[in-house]
């Protein structure tokens, strides 16, 4: 995408990869009785994403997905190990971080009341975006992920999920992110919606050359968009490679015959449970 | 030199986004907010109507200065309960709407998340404060024919800058728990005008209590206030009052962004930094 206004932190060091994570683990810690028992939600892992890679990482619910998620995005802080995104230190510069960083998650999150262009306005300016660039960038990138104008001042509570997630997409974007993170982007929205967001993750990578974590369950998501698809078990990465290769190392047909065979896996209450 | 430039104008950008999104909130719940005012209203003609109350019981009083006095208590109470209440209720509301994980991960420093918040609860404050004064003072026809209303404004603002402190002190509960400490920032408001003589003098209370009203701003700004508006006082002969006001706005600032800190980063360790708590 190539924004009038870029003011994502300059990536610094272009020899390194854009996520570099090395023994990641994040515990957390519930109350049972008069008791507190320690649970590991993550890790450790490790892994890293090039520059201008788009990596999958799939797993069921409790997996650790959302919790690899917001560690990367800052919202918690690590037990052991570290991450680096673009040679920063995720948990010692997280401002540096932030401006290089947006997300897509699960819930399109919003103001209700407020119309998609007050929600982006406002969020742009956390960014250090200006009012007088927002006025002409809001239009221009909502009517490119398809949202139609006539429907942007009015409340966001009136709006479809699918239109709402496509506002999502607009607000991560207006940023300029140079890491697009994307935690279940296209769940529960209908089949068009759906393909309409698959197409603009696409063209994001295509033209704005964004590297992009998209932590998923919906596994022809994962094989369509990404380059690696990693296969995330009760906090343990179990492999990241290239979807073809995952189905020859675990002799399936299908990613879906792949993941079920690395996991092995119904899903139990106790990994419900971790998230 | 460019570079610090740069970074303050992105700093002040994105306290001027909370500004804007405050902004919009209001416009959106205007009529909320017109219920919300007469509720104010209301709460304080019940207060304001014992001046009254007092002089059919045979009590002698001059009920205008009495009235007045109270007014003034029960405006700071409302203002107070304003920026206080912007404060303590940021981290909730986000968390109910669920963009608390997408403000708080946002390259907008946190001294100017809250510096916005608590600016904008000062703004919408004195517009409220300010249109009650009006209805009530009209309401009573209360005469105030020597009031110094700029001294009145410089007391508010220079009191506004201890409030705000206070108030992020009292923004973090909300954060570290979710549950109940909407009610705790409460709770804290209600016993700093408690101590201060709110509707009555420092004087008649205990000597423990008065020893606290001494470190609370609202001891101050009370008194300053009433001075102003019913005595005249000018903001020279105020002094008195002013100079500790900014002296605890100078440490409650900094404190209350501090312990906001701790706050956020035991809220990043356990994990309540998500729309559900």
């Amino acid at each position: 995408m190539s924004s009038a206004f870029a003011f994502s932190q300059p990536v610094s060091d272009r020899a390194r990869p854009a996520v570099e994570v090395s023994c990641l683990r994040k515990d957390f810690r519930r109350r049972e009785g008069l008791r507190r028992r320690r649970i590991s939600v993550l890790g450790p892992v490790s892994f890293s994403i090039e520059r201008g890679e788009c990596v999958a990482i799939l797993g069921q619910n409790g997996s650790g997905k959302s919790t690899l998620v917001r560690l990367l995005s800052t919202l918690l802080l690590e037990d052991a190990g570290g991450a680096r995104i673009f040679g920063h230190d995720v948990f010692r510069e997280p401002r540096r971080v932030q401006r290089l960083i947006n997300r897509v998650s699960v819930e399109a999150s919003f103001f209700k009341r407020l119309s998609a262009i007050e929600n982006l306005s406002y969020a742009a300016r956390f960014y250090g975006l200006r009012r007088r660039d927002t006025n002409v960038e809001i239009p221009r990138i909502l009517e490119r992920v398809g949202f139609p104008l006539a429907r942007a001042t009015g409340p966001m509570e009136e709006l479809s999920r699918g239109m709402q997630q496509k506002v999502a997409l607009a607000r991560a974007l207006l940023t300029s992110p140079a890491l697009l993170l994307l935690d279940e982007p296209t769940t529960g929205l209908d089949p068009r919606s759906k393909l309409e967001v698959q197409d603009f993750i696409r063209e994001v990578r295509r033209v704005h050359d964004a590297t992009i974590l998209l932590c998923t369950h919906d596994l022809a998501e994962a094989e369509e968009l990404a380059e690696r698809v990693g296969i995330l078990h009760r906090g343990e990465l179990l492999c990241l490679a290239p979807a073809d290769e995952l189905k020859r190392r675990y002799g399936a047909e299908t990613l879906e015959e792949a993941f079920f065979s690395a996991t092995g896996a119904v899903l139990t209450e106790e990994e419900e449970a971790r998230e | 030199m460019r570079g610090t430039a740069t970074a303050l104008r992105s700093e002040l950008m994105g306290l001027s986004g909370i500004v804007e999104r405050n902004t919009y909130i209001i416009r959106r719940y205007i009529w909320w907010e017109l219920a919300w005012f007469v509720w104010t209203l209301a709460n304080t003609l019940s207060i304001v109507f014992i001046a009254k109350g007092f002089q059919q019981t045979g009590a002698r009083i001059d009920v205008n200065k009495a009235t007045s006095w109270l007014l003034i208590g029960a405006l700071v109470w409302s203002y107070l309960g304003m920026v206080f209440g912007l404060l303590v209720e940021m981290v909730q509301w986000e968390r109910w709407e669920g963009t608390i994980e997408h403000t708080f991960m946002a390259p907008l420093s946190r001294s100017m998340h809250l510096l916005g918040t608590g600016l904008f609860g000062v703004l919408y404050g004195l517009v409220r404060t300010a249109a009650l004064f009006v209805v009530v003072a009209f309401f009573f026809h209360l005469s105030l024919p020597g009031a110094d209303y700029l001294a009145a404004l410089v007391v508010l603002l220079v009191a506004s800058i201890s409030f705000i402190g206070i108030g992020m002190m009292t923004s973090v509960l909300p954060l570290i728990s979710p549950e109940k400490g909407v009610q705790l920032g409460y709770i804290a408001q209600g016993l700093l005008l408690v101590v201060s003589g709110v509707y009555y003098n420092v004087s008649v209370l205990p000597g423990w209590m008065q020893a606290l009203a001494r470190i609370s701003p609202a001891t101050y700004a009370l008194r300053a206030l009433r001075s102003s508006i019913i005595d005249g006082a000018g903001v020279h002969a105020l002094w008195g009052d002013i100079w500790p006001m900014l002296v605890i706005g100078v440490i409650a600032v900094p404190l209350g962004l501090e312990i906001f800190r701790r706050g956020e980063r035991y809220a990043k360790r356990h994990g309540k930094l998500k729309r559900s708590g």
